[in-house]
Formats: structure tokens, C-alpha cells, sequence
């Protein structure tokens, strides 16, 4: 306790009402406006999900018109991607590594508030792309041209908005690694990092490794769209296959960018939840490492239909099935961390077990996907729909409400409401798998993504997947009523109400942390 | 949304609830298939699908049994081990040897279908914006395949039709047994050519061409469907393959070539009652997906036809920019290498006399092959 001063120094004169949000650079201001943020976007990627699964409710046009659908789709992509869950991990550092390694800050604190606040322009533009004429880009996130080059001026608004949130990305990934490499507490060696820190560095090494190529990829389609290049156009001697590869060399690693802070927040929650260490660190931060490593030498199993030489279909398939090895080391420690402990099964828990389970299922299909012969059925259909979001969702999202609720009392001082708490949990997995879950036999079926109409054959599961999707959206607004509880008037929480968490932030800071914690840092051992 | 959709879902999900299964009708895995590659496809994703089941079942046996003994509330204590060299080594090693396991039917299976080489006929497959192109390199036929579902079905007029989004006028027609090639490319943007039971996707790229084949075991109509998305009508230009005998297949070519040598008369001037009758084929098949059947377009990107600038300008003008395609609309392509002399004459004197438009002039296909030039 003694790393807190009990008083605020002469330094702390902040600005009241909004201007403390703009001005701020406290990592935990910082952490809350990035989470925050990205529940907003979650809501507006939210209804733009509501809106795809009603047209698809039932076969013909009834709702939108294709065009929309299109840039419906389009948008719940990048604004689920880059405005919701890699804000909301951010979010999560930004609150989570300085406090876990000791440190009074982020190292940058400038460039943290910068960081955060091109976030809302960048949201912005995004959404603004959706009035102009012509409507905003619709070519799927993945933008590949010359479907781009034909859009309308929707379409340069939306690169300009993935330039900005490259621009926030790296700087916060340039603060973070900086945070960890430098910051450390005394005695906290790289193997003594809490795992979610250990996630966090190698996210943040990805992130600025391949951000930079993304923002190349859609400067390229920029200057085809209005400068006279032709990078992409084949009349001109380019390739529109060239962008699918700079695309995905970006987009894979993007995966694990999203994947492996939801490694670490899992990482925290089931030892802590089981009452016993996390099993098998070391190999753990070797498991982590390899998966960021090999994210880098499989980009083409995305691409597998391009009509790539058999050899390079072959060496991009051996690669894929490779990561299932680390990952699979992963799932078996965690699993084994949970061997015979004493678990309790608070939300937190529930969520991070959620993960477990249907992240690993998405690994499964993943792994089936990752066969050539098999893809070329799936490829660009719903399996492949159904594949992410068990990747994404029931991944990602699912760490990061288990992160929520683990450290909501620390942020605020209050316990949620572990009742409404575990019925969000079991909504929220309940109706993802009657979403997600039917999706799979839509594609092997043979259903194409990214269709506003289908065939009569695809209307039973279409039908259970957008009331299964409804439910799911509803079942998030009781996840804000609880969070909007606990802040308001929430059972105040203890310093550690965790039995099995270990790491500074529940050792030794008060409930609620402090505005400055660590000035001094604390002595590890 | 009509009580009958109601209905459906609510038979659904009883059933469900009551079973625990969902009707027998529903298709729970790959089309059946209709080559030997499409089989072994099959008989791949199943047995991939027999040792991913059991692997999850062992994983989550241990995680399970673990949340219902090892749990606090039993009174379970906590152990404290946390490493082991060994097991981190086992669980390292086995899944490695699976995914060899994996590896080798799929390289097998992969080999097979990249052999493209010494095919019995060749057909190109062309992507355009929204529909396909067809040529058959041996026979010399071309043609179009376009949606054959009514707008009003797709717009909820009209009772929904037993292959509803997966008809078109003209399918592909080829025969059992033989070793198809299917050259595949595009005009405009990217597209993909998808039969599920033939076992084929290949990305049409435009400026490049990729090749995919099949052999197909049986007789019969397989369906599928552009798989890559290429615009608003993506979900709206399906494939058709008919397979049929060798013998049928001999005769419907000779019918084809027949129907190809009835062409025009390029030195003829054609009456505009003629060039309208045509053209308004022409503009069902290939305009109305953007200008709309009432000629309205859907303005800004697809400007009206009726009463339109162009459409009742100067003839130069439009034929201008129906050959070759406007320089400020990415959206309206060239049809100067799509449609013939005669097809472009035609749709042209439809449009400015037509769809609220009457100019009373007329188009000659000699005045289209004089513009080419």
C-alpha cells in the first residue's frame, strides 16, 4: 500500500465537466473513453447486424435494397473490427498495464490522449460515408478492387477513416511496448509479466507491423480510384489479386491482433477463478509468440480459390494447420489450469469458460477450413461467416466481457450484480450459437456470404440465425443496465474480491485504484 | 411479413424443442456430390469432421469433469502444480502427428483437382456485371446466362418458384462422363464460379484467366452461384449446369450452331418495329438490372432511361456511350465488346423509342459497325 499517496499532488489541477476527457492523459481516463468508445460503435456495428439478419429473416427483398445490404455488411465489418473490439482491448491495456507491472503510467501520455481521441473522427467518417451520394463503400471489409474503383465517394471517406485508426493503432502500440519495456517495477522480469501483459507486447508488435501495410493497401486503391494509377487494374498491367495478398498479409496477423489480448484477459480470469497458478506460463509465452510469428506466413489460405500454383495451395495449407499446434498448447494449458483447482463460477469465469469452449470450436472449423480441398467448397460461404464470429465473438467479445466484469470492481469501486451478470452470460451464449451455430450447415449447404436473397433451401436456418441474432443484440442492452448498476450503485467492492487473483492491481492497490497509482513502485518478488 | 412465415417458425421451432431435432428435410452437410472429386470432398470433410468431434469431446471431457469435481462449492482444494516438461512436451507432439493424419488425404485430394490437364471440351466462363458469359472453344457457341427469376418473385408479388434465385435462360449444358474444363475470368470486377455438387469455385479475375475442371458422374440440373461479391447483384446471377448424355449433348450443339448461322444481314436496314422487338430482349437480359424495367434507373449512379439526357439526345452520342462504355460512371461498362452489331442497334432504338422515350429514330447495325471504327 505504500506505492499510494493517500492525498493528490499540486500537479492535479485537471479541468472539470468535458474538458477533463479532452485534455486527459491519465492511462485510466484514457482506458475508460477507449472502452467506452468501443461499447458505442458495438451498439451502432450492433444494429447494423439487426438490420442484415432481418432482411435475411426470409428469402426476397423486403427491408433494404441490395446496394444498402452491401454497405450494410461492409460497415458492421470495419466498425466491429476497428471501432469495437480492438478499442475495447486497448481500453483494456491502457487500465490494466501500468497498474500490472507497476509502472505510474503509460510512457506516453501525450500520445495516449492523441491516440484515443482520432478515434471518434476516424467512427465519424465512417458513418457520415453512409449519407453521401452513392451511399458508402460496399465491398466487404476486405475492400478487394476493382470493386472498390467503382464505388462512390463513400468509399474515399472509408479510407480515409482506416488511415486514421492505423495512425491510433500504432501510436498506441509504440506507447504500450515502450510502457512495458521501460516501466517495469523492480524485479518484474519479462517472465514474471502477468500474461495479459505478455499478450498485450506481442500485440503491439503485430499492430505495427502490419498496420502500415493496410494503410498502404488502401492508399494504392486511392490513387487507382482519383490519380491515374494502376495498381489494380489490369488494363493498366496490374492485378487485382496483389491487393487480396497485401490485404491479407494485414488481415491475418489482424486476427491474432484481436485474438491474443483475448488470450491474456483469459489467461488472468481462469487462474484467478480456479484458485491455482496458470499452468505452464513459460510454454505459454512461447505459444503466444509462435502463433504471432506464424500469423505472419499463412496470409494466402484466405485466398486459397484465387488459382495459386498447386505448391504455394500446398505450403499455405501445411502453414495453417501448423498454428493449430500452438494453439492447441494454449487450450490444453488452460484447460489444465482448471484441473484441479477450486473453481468458483462467477461471470467472469462463465465468460472465460464461454471462450473456451467456442473459441475452440472456432479453432475447429478453422482447422477444416485450412484444408484446400475442403475450403474450395466453403470459401465465401457461411461457413466461413460462421467460423469468425466464433472467432471473433464468442473469442474476442466473450474475453472481453469476462475482462469487464473481473475488473470492474477495481476500476469502480463496485461490484455488478452477479445475478443479472450470469444472465447476460447465459443470453449472450445461448443465443450466439443459435445465430452462429446454423450458419455452418448454411454454407456446406452451399449459401454464398454477402447475399441480401437467398434460395428457398436456406430459409429454415436463415430464419433461426436472425432470431438467434436478435436476441443476442437485446441481451447486450442488460449487459449495459448491469455495468450502469454497478457504477451508480453497486455493493461496494473489496481490494481483492477475487480469491486466486494474484497480480498488483488487487495486491497492492486499494478498491477503487487510485487516480495515480504506483509513483513509487512497488518492490516485486 | 405474412402469417405463413409465422407459421413455419413457429412449426420450427416446436419441432425443435420437441426433438431436440430439426425436420428431416434440412440439408446438415455438403450437397451431394456429382464427380468423384466432389466425393472424395465429401468423404474428407467428414472424416476431418469424425476427428475433430472426438478431440473435442476428449478436451472438454477433462474441462468438464473439472467443473463438476474439482469445483469449490464440493470442497474441493486447490493443487499447485503448474508445470510439466512432459505433458507440455506430449501435447506438443500428438496434435502434430493428427494434423499429419489430416495432411495426407487433403494433399492427395488437392493434387487431383488441380489436374487440369488433357480435357475432353473446354468451356470460358466469364464474369460480367451481373451475369455470365459463356463460350464453348471447340464448338464455337456463345452465349449469356442471366437470372430467369421474375422481379416480382424476388420483390414478394409473386408466389416464390421451387428454384427461386437459381435459374437462369440459358445453362450451361454438358455431357456425363466427360472431362470439362471451365477456363474462368471477368469483365468488370471480381467474380466466382461455384457449383457445389460439381465441386468447383474459381475466382473470375478480370485481366487474368484460371482454370478449374469436372467430370460429371451423373445426369441432372446442379445449381450454384456467383461466390464472390461483385456489386448489388451479386446474389443474383446463379449458375446453372445441365449434364445430359453424350447423345444429347451432340444434338443440342448442332442446334446451337444452327441457331447462330440464322444471323443477320449486316447490309439490311431493319425497320424500327423490327429493331424494337429485339432490342426489348436485349434490354430485359442485360439493361434493366441498373435502368429498372420502367427505364427509371436508380439516379445517381444509374441514370433514367426515360426521358433521359442521352437517351433522347443525339443518336452519336448515345451510341457513344452504349459501345464504349461513360469515362465519369465507373458503373456503366463499354457493350462494345459484349453484344453484337445487330443487339446494340436494337437496344438502342428500343431506349429513344421506348419506356416513355419516342425520338422515332432508329438505329442501323451498319451505323454501330461505322462507330467501331
Amino acid at each position: 500500500m505504500e506505492a499510494v499517496h493517500g492525498h493528490d499532488h499540486a500537479h492535479d489541477h485537471q479541468p472539470s465537466g468535458i474538458m477533463r476527457w479532452v485534455t486527459t492523459t491519465n492511462h485510466k481516463d484514457i482506458g475508460t473513453m477507449y472502452l467506452w468508445f468501443s461499447f458505442v460503435m458495438f451498439l451502432v456495428g450492433g444494429v447494423m447486424a439487426f438490420t442484415i439478419r432481418a432482411e435475411l429473416f426470409q428469402p426476397g427483398l423486403q427491408l433494404v435494397n441490395p446496394d444498402f445490404f452491401n454497405q450494410m455488411t461492409t460497415l458492421h465489418g470495419l466498425i466491429m473490427v476497428f471501432g469495437a473490439i480492438m478499442p475495447a482491448f486497448v481500453g483494456f491495456a491502457n487500465w490494466q498495464i501500468p497498474m500490472m507491472i507497476g509502472a505510474p503510467d503509460m510512457a506516453f501520455p501525450r500520445m495516449n490522449n492523441w491516440s484515443f481521441w482520432l478515434l471518434p473522427p476516424a467512427a465519424l467518417l465512417l458513418i457520415i460515408s453512409l449519407l453521401v451520394p452513392g451511399g458508402s463503400a460496399g465491398a466487404g471489409w476486405t475492400l478487394y478492387p476493382p470493386l472498390t474503383v467503382q464505388q462512390g465517394m463513400g468509399m474515399d471517406l472509408v479510407i480515409f477513416a482506416i488511415h486514421i485508426l492505423g495512425m491510433s493503432s500504432i501510436m498506441g502500440s509504440i506507447n504500450i511496448i515502450t510502457t512495458i519495456l521501460n516501466l517495469r517495477a523492480p524485479g518484474m522480469t519479462l517472465m514474471k509479466m502477468p500474461m495479459f501483459v505478455w499478450t498485450w507486447l506481442i500485440t503491439a508488435y503485430l499492430l505495427i507491423a502490419v498496420m502500415p501495410v493496410l494503410a498502404g493497401a488502401v492508399t494504392m486503391t486511392l490513387t487507382d480510384r482519383h490519380f491515374g494509377t494502376h495498381f489494380f487494374n489490369p488494363a493498366g498491367g496490374g492485378d487485382p489479386v496483389l491487393f487480396e495478398h497485401i490485404f491479407w498479409f494485414f488481415g491475418h496477423p489482424e486476427v491474432y491482433i484481436i485474438a491474443i489480448p483475448a488470450f491474456g484477459v483469459v489467461s488472468q480470469v481462469i487462474p484467478a477463478f480456479s484458485r491455482k497458478p496458470l499452468f505452464g506460463y513459460t510454454s505459454m509465452v512461447y505459444a503466444t509468440a509462435s502463433i504471432a510469428f506464424l500469423s505472419f506466413v499463412v496470409w494466402a489460405h484466405h485466398m486459397y480459390t484465387v488459382g495459386m500454383p498447386v505448391e504455394a495451395q500446398l505450403y499455405y495449407m501445411f502453414a495453417t494447420m501448423l498454428i493449430a499446434v500452438p494453439t492447441g498448447v494454449k487450450v490444453f494449458n488452460w484447460v489444465a489450469t482448471m484441473w484441479q483447482g477450486a473453481l468458483t463460477f462467477e461471470t467472469p469465469m462463465l465468460f472465460a469458460i464461454g471462450f473456451l469452449f467456442l473459441f475452440t470450436l472456432g479453432g475447429f472449423t478453422g482447422l477444416v477450413l485450412s484444408l484446400v480441398p475442403v475450403d474450395v467448397q466453403l470459401h465465401d460461404t457461411y461457413y466461413v461467416v460462421a467460423h469468425f464470429h466464433y472467432v471473433m465473438v464468442a473469442g474476442a467479445l466473450f474475453a472481453a466481457f469476462a475482462g469487464v466484469y473481473f475488473w470492474l470492481p477495481k476500476w469502480t469501486g463496485r461490484m455488478y450484480d452477479e445475478t443479472l451478470g450470469q444472465w447476460h452470460f447465459w443470453l449472450s451464449m445461448i443465443f450466439f450459437n443459435v445465430t452462429f451455430f446454423v450458419q455452418h450447415f448454411l454454407g456446406l449447404a452451399g449459401m454464398p456470404r454477402r447475399i441480401p436473397d437467398y434460395a428457398l433451401q436456406f430459409t429454415d436456418f436463415n430464419m433461426i440465425s436472425s432470431v438467434g441474432a436478435w436476441g443476442f443484440g437485446l441481451s447486450q442492452v442488460l449487459f449495459l443496465y448491469v455495468v450502469l448498476k454497478a457504477i451508480r450503485g453497486g455493493e461496494k467492492a473489496p481490494q481483492k474480491p477475487w480469491d486466486g487473483a494474484d497480480t498488483l492491481e488487487w495486491t497492492h492497490l486499494p478498491t477503487p485504484a487510485p487516480y495515480h497509482s504506483f509513483e513509487t513502485p512497488p518492490d516485486v518478488k | 411479413m405474412r402469417f405463413s412465415t409465422f407459421l413455419r417458425l413457429g412449426w420450427l421451432c416446436a419441432t425443435m424443442a420437441a426433438s431436440g431435432i430439426a425436420a428431416a428435410e434440412l440439408q446438415w452437410n455438403l450437397q451431394r456430390p456429382n464427380t468423384a472429386l466432389a466425393q472424395d470432398i465429401y468423404d474428407l470433410h467428414v472424416l476431418i469432421m469424425w476427428i475433430i468431434t472426438v478431440i473435442f469431446v476428449g478436451v472438454f471431457g477433462f474441462m468438464f469433469y473439472a467443473i463438476v469435481r474439482h469445483r469449490k462449492s464440493v470442497g474441493h482444494k486447490a493443487a499447485h502444480f503448474h508445470e510439466s516438461t512432459t505433458v507440455e512436451i506430449m501435447w506438443t507432439v500428438v496434435p502434430f502427428l493428427i494434423l499429419v493424419v489430416m495432411a495426407w488425404p487433403a494433399t492427395k485430394t488437392l493434387l487431383a483437382m488441380r489436374d487440369t490437364g488433357q480435357p475432353d471440351m473446354t468451356i470460358k466462363a466469364t464474369g460480367f456485371q451481373w451475369k455470365w458469359g459463356y463460350e464453348y472453344l471447340d464448338e464455337g457457341i456463345k452465349f449469356y446466362s442471366v437470372l430467369a427469376t421474375p422481379r416480382d418473385q424476388i420483390e414478394g408479388s409473386a408466389e416464390k418458384g421451387e428454384h427461386y434465385l437459381l435459374e437462369v435462360d440459358n445453362p450451361v449444358v454438358v455431357p456425363v462422363g466427360s472431362k470439362v474444363r471451365v477456363l474462368v475470368t471477368a469483365n468488370d470486377v471480381l467474380h466466382a464460379w461455384y457449383v457445389p455438387a460439381l465441386a468447383v469455385k474459381q475466382d473470375a479475375i478480370p485481366g487474368f484467366i484460371r482454370d478449374a475442371w469436372f467430370r460429371a458422374d451423373r445426369p441432372g440440373i446442379y445449381r450454384g452461384q456467383c461466390a464472390e461479391l461483385c456489386g448489388k447483384e451479386h446474389g443474383f446471377m446463379p449458375i446453372v449446369v445441365k449434364v445430359v448424355t453424350q447423345d444429347e449433348y451432340k444434338a443440342w450443339v448442332s442446334q446451337q450452331k444452327q441457331g447462330a448461322s440464322a444471323a443477320f444481314d449486316p447490309k439490311r436496314a431493319y425497320t424500327l418495329a423490327e429493331l424494337k422487338t429485339e432490342g426489348e430482349k436485349v434490354y430485359r437480359t442485360h439493361c434493366v438490372v441498373c435502368h429498372q424495367p420502367d427505364g427509371k434507373g436508380m439516379p445517381p449512379t444509374f441514370p433514367p432511361i426515360t426521358g433521359g439526357r442521352i437517351t433522347t439526345g443525339p443518336k452519336a452520342g448515345h451510341i457513344e456511350i452504349v459501345l464504349n462504355g461513360s469515362k465519369r460512371n465507373p458503373m456503366m461498362v463499354a457493350w462494345g465488346p459484349q453484344l453484337s452489331d445487330f443487339e446494340l442497334a436494337a437496344v438502342l432504338t428500343y431506349q429513344r423509342n421506348a419506356l416513355g422515350n419516342s425520338k422515332g429514330d432508329s438505329v442501323q447495325p451498319a451505323e454501330i459497325i461505322a462507330a467501331r471504327n
